[in-house]
């Protein structure tokens, strides 16, 4: 690559290195955070350290970063899902809902994420072919998804007591000492970090949300990545809410509430813009690290869970005020 | 007061940003009741002086004379307070509030009462714009046409009782028609006393309108010419330091120009904004597309290749058939469309130069797996840059980083990566320094005789008139007629665009 701009360069300013470049990215600086953190929780507790609670931190997140992954796509389109933490509930109630009515639970899950697919192909609609904003759509839809949870169950949990261990253990079984929903977590992480830097589709979808005129005016037909970005979150919430039926055993109406605040952050830490067009999996995954070491770190030190949230808005509010500087400096 | 003293006056003013040193020690004398030009390069300094008489930026050193006597100008306030008004080149109007509430958008800001009289608005509105055209102070600015949002800029700076003003490049987005109007208000106004000065790169208007000019290069006072004692070339000779001895590139020769026609268009309309269109484009010719702005110039090209629908015509491309469904099919037989509206639709401005060159079709620099190869992408950007002599910092930097005309290199670049065999330009050298625009020019011959078949739109005759083999002139979204060789002047097309010809030719 240093010869092709070596052939191109006019002006004599030398190539960075790798290892230069690395540095300037967002996410050394999280890395750099995350690690301090450690270190300092490390002193400050004796139990920091240790494999139950890293794993406990880990399974913390390790789910609703499956969501991460979609919502981060979803804002690098330029879009938003606030109804991801409806969307998610939905999945475990239709799943539990048709396993308590005889349908075998592989089967109800797989109708579940559909079902959600389609929530999000609805709202994909109403967003390329209406025409209206993701926010208002998605706004909309987390009520509604919310509603239909509370009516198909009356409110109360569905106990799943009867789910066969072979369905239960990709929410709570291990492969030796890692937890099955880990793997899940970093498999989806990995296939879509991957495909978001190397693949022409997920190029598209960085086109359209830097800047959708000029996408459109290179012959990029942003209707469709929109639309694909919008069902992929939610399929994604779906996925997400299957996992947790498993997990917990249960399907639960209330589940998620404030999910997509989470979700948001831990996205726009990690270096999403709700512009569109910035974003990596990788910076998204560290986020959601950041966010869930701080709570733990809180709830090792005794603080008040009614501090975390002060405490975790604070620090969504720094990073894009850090980060908006960054950006003014560069232009 | 005699006419001679000036009112204001610019010595030896320096400022830097960073190591950058935009101004060099500048002067610039203006006397009351001239027109004034200050011409330059893109970068030579015009804005940040601008910027500087009107408070926006402060001088490094050097000092500022305002009827002879030293000031500061701290503000843009101070600046209006002193009676300097400044219409900037980008219109900055707010798009969702009347045209009366834009024009009176400071003096409503000063006000003291709490409420709006809307109607005593609207009425000053008119009289203010009643000089100039017939716009309804009612209308939500941005429901008028650009050229409209900056005669209502120019108006908006009027109403300020001004001594001084400045017009940026304010003839950039109208019509001749539309900028004859306004050169008739500027000499109103300076036969009144007003001092204007005129920043342009149009030596027309500089010649046909200006008393004086004062040239800029890199930041520094080259000299001030009287207008009637020189000629265009004097200026551009000063502006850019070196003699250009040709402006434009040699046109097409009668010998590549016998072949089959590369493009055919038949019967084009859309039903709404154009009718009835039909045009050839000859292997190796740049054909120009003229008109007024409005005329459905843009609409027609995008209309080609299909980023808005037609209704009716037929297209064929080397002799066959096209029936693209949409811009993407279009670009995969070869026919691609560069926006007039660089950064707003023509370039990803936060992106890198190599994904800008890249995204007409990504899938050139990806593997069979629909995997992009940086290296692959890399390539392309570089080999492309390099022909087009692109002038940047890495390939991976942001394309804002670039300045205008090698932003509009990239947007070229991003065209020729697909091989088109039709390119369709829309105002390919607006905002563009004239050094870039020449190199533009150069490009785009090269590039017809390789025989890529080339459409050039423009609203700027000299460029219509020295770069193309033939130009088409449209009114009201029609044909109004067809000039080649001698018969393509500024008349015949000025002719054509606005009042047509029974016979649709020129001899």
């Amino acid at each position: 690559m240093e010869q092709t701009l070596a052939n191109n360069a006019n002006d004599g300013k030398a190539t960075p290195g790798r290892i230069a470049r690395l540095f300037r990215m967002r996410e050394a600086g999280l890395i750099a955070i995350i690690l301090v953190l450690c270190v300092v929780m490390t002193f400050a507790s004796p139990y920091f350290l240790t494999w139950v609670n890293i794993r406990a931190m880990v399974m913390a997140f390790a789910v609703e970063g499956i969501v991460v992954v979609g919502m981060t796509i979803l804002l690098i389109s330029g879009g938003i899902d606030l109804s991801v933490g409806s969307v998610t509930a939905l999945a475990m109630v239709i799943g539990g809902w048709l396993f308590l009515n005889g349908v075998d639970p592989w089967l109800a899950s797989l109708i579940a994420i559909a079902a959600c697919t389609g929530v999000g192909a609805i709202m994909g609609f109403f967003v390329t072919r209406v025409g209206l904003h993701h926010f208002i759509v998605s706004l909309a839809v987390m009520v509604i998804a919310r509603g239909i949870c509370l009516l198909a169950t009356g409110g109360r949990p569905l106990g799943l007591f009867a789910l066969p261990e072979s369905f239960k253990f990709i929410g709570q079984g291990s492969v030796g000492p890692i937890p099955v929903v880990i793997i899940i977590f970093l498999v989806v992480v990995v296939i879509a970090d991957f495909l978001l830097r190397r693949s022409t589709l997920f190029r598209r979808v960085f086109y359209t949300g830097s800047n959708e005129r000029a996408a459109a005016y290179s012959g990029i037909r942003t209707g469709k990545v929109i639309f694909l970005t919008t069902t992929l979150c939610s399929a994604l919430a779906g996925v997400a809410g299957v996992i947790y039926m498993a997990r917990f055993g249960s399907a639960q109406p209330t589940f998620g509430l404030g999910m997509e605040l989470n979700v948001i952050a831990a996205a726009v830490i990690g270096g999403a813009s709700l512009k569109g067009g910035s974003g990596t999996i990788f910076g998204a995954i560290l986020g959601c690290v950041l966010l869930s070491l701080v709570s733990s770190s809180l709830a090792l030190m005794d603080v008040s869970v009614y501090w975390q949230d002060i405490i975790r808005g604070s620090i969504l509010l720094t990073a894009v005020t850090v980060d908006h500087y960054l950006n003014k400096k560069r232009k | 007061m005699t006419q001679n003293e000036p009112i204001l006056e610019v010595r030896n003013v320096t400022r830097a940003f960073g190591p950058v040193r935009a101004l060099q020690g500048v002067n610039l004398s203006l006397r009351r009741g001239e027109i004034h030009a200050l011409a330059g390069e893109n970068g030579a300094g015009k804005s940040t002086l601008m910027n500087i008489i009107n408070g926006i930026l402060q001088p490094d050193s050097g000092e500022i004379l305002w009827e002879g006597c030293p000031v500061r100008i701290p503000s843009p306030l101070a600046a209006q307070r002193l009676g300097i008004g400044l219409v900037h080149q980008e219109i900055a109007l707010c798009p969702d509030i009347s045209v009366a509430e834009n024009i009176f958008m400071m003096a409503t800001n000063a006000s003291q009462s709490m409420f709006m009289n809307y109607r005593a608005l609207e009425t000053r509105a008119r009289q203010v714009l009643g000089q100039m055209s017939d716009i309804d102070p009612a209308t939500l600015a941005g429901d008028l046409p650009i050229s409209a949002q900056q005669l209502v800029e120019i108006a908006k700076a009027l109403t300020l009782d001004c001594k001084v003003l400045i017009l940026d490049e304010p003839t950039a987005a109208l019509t001749s028609r539309e900028a004859e109007v306004l050169f008739g208000i500027m000499r109103g106004l300076a036969a009144r006393g007003i001092a204007i000065i005129y920043i342009s790169h149009r030596m027309a208007e500089i010649f046909g309108n200006c008393d004086r000019v004062t040239v800029f290069r890199d930041g520094q006072y080259i000299t001030t010419f009287e207008t009637r004692e020189i000629t265009p070339d004097d200026v551009i000779n000063a502006m850019v330091g070196r003699v250009m001895d040709q402006l434009y590139p040699p046109k097409a020769t009668a010998g590549t120009l016998a072949g089959a026609p590369v493009l055919e268009v038949s019967g084009l309309g859309d039903g709404r904004r154009f009718h009835d269109i039909s045009l050839t484009l000859r292997r190796g010719e740049i054909l120009g597309i003229g008109g007024l702005i409005g005329a459905g110039r843009s609409e027609i090209a995008r209309g080609i290749c299909r980023l808005q629908p037609v209704v009716t015509g037929e297209i064929r491309l080397n002799g066959e058939q096209l029936t693209p469904r949409d811009y993407q099919d279009s670009i995969a037989a070869g026919i691609v469309y560069l926006s007039e509206d660089r950064k707003g639709d023509g370039v990803f401005l936060d992106m890198s130069i190599a994904a800008n060159v890249s995204a007409l079709d990504i899938r050139r620099v990806a593997g069979p797996a629909g995997l992009i190869s940086d290296a692959r992408e890399m390539r392309q950007a570089a080999d492309l840059g390099q022909r087009l002599n692109l002038k940047c910092g890495q390939l991976v930097d942001p394309v804002s980083s670039l300045s205008g005309g090698n932003q509009q290199k990239v947007a070229i670049a991003k065209m020729l990566s697909v091989n088109p065999r039709v390119i369709i330009l829309d105002e390919p050298t607006r905002g563009v320094d004239v050094g870039a625009k020449a190199e533009i020019h150069r490009i785009l011959r090269d590039l017809a005789n390789d025989g890529v078949g080339i459409i050039v739109i423009s609203s700027e005759m000299p460029e219509l008139i020295g770069l193309c083999d033939r130009a088409v002139v449209i009114r009201e979204g029609r044909l109004s007629g067809e000039v080649e060789g001698t018969a393509m002047t500024e008349e015949n097309i000025m002719r054509l665009a606005s009042v047509g010809d029974e016979r649709g030719q020129v001899a």
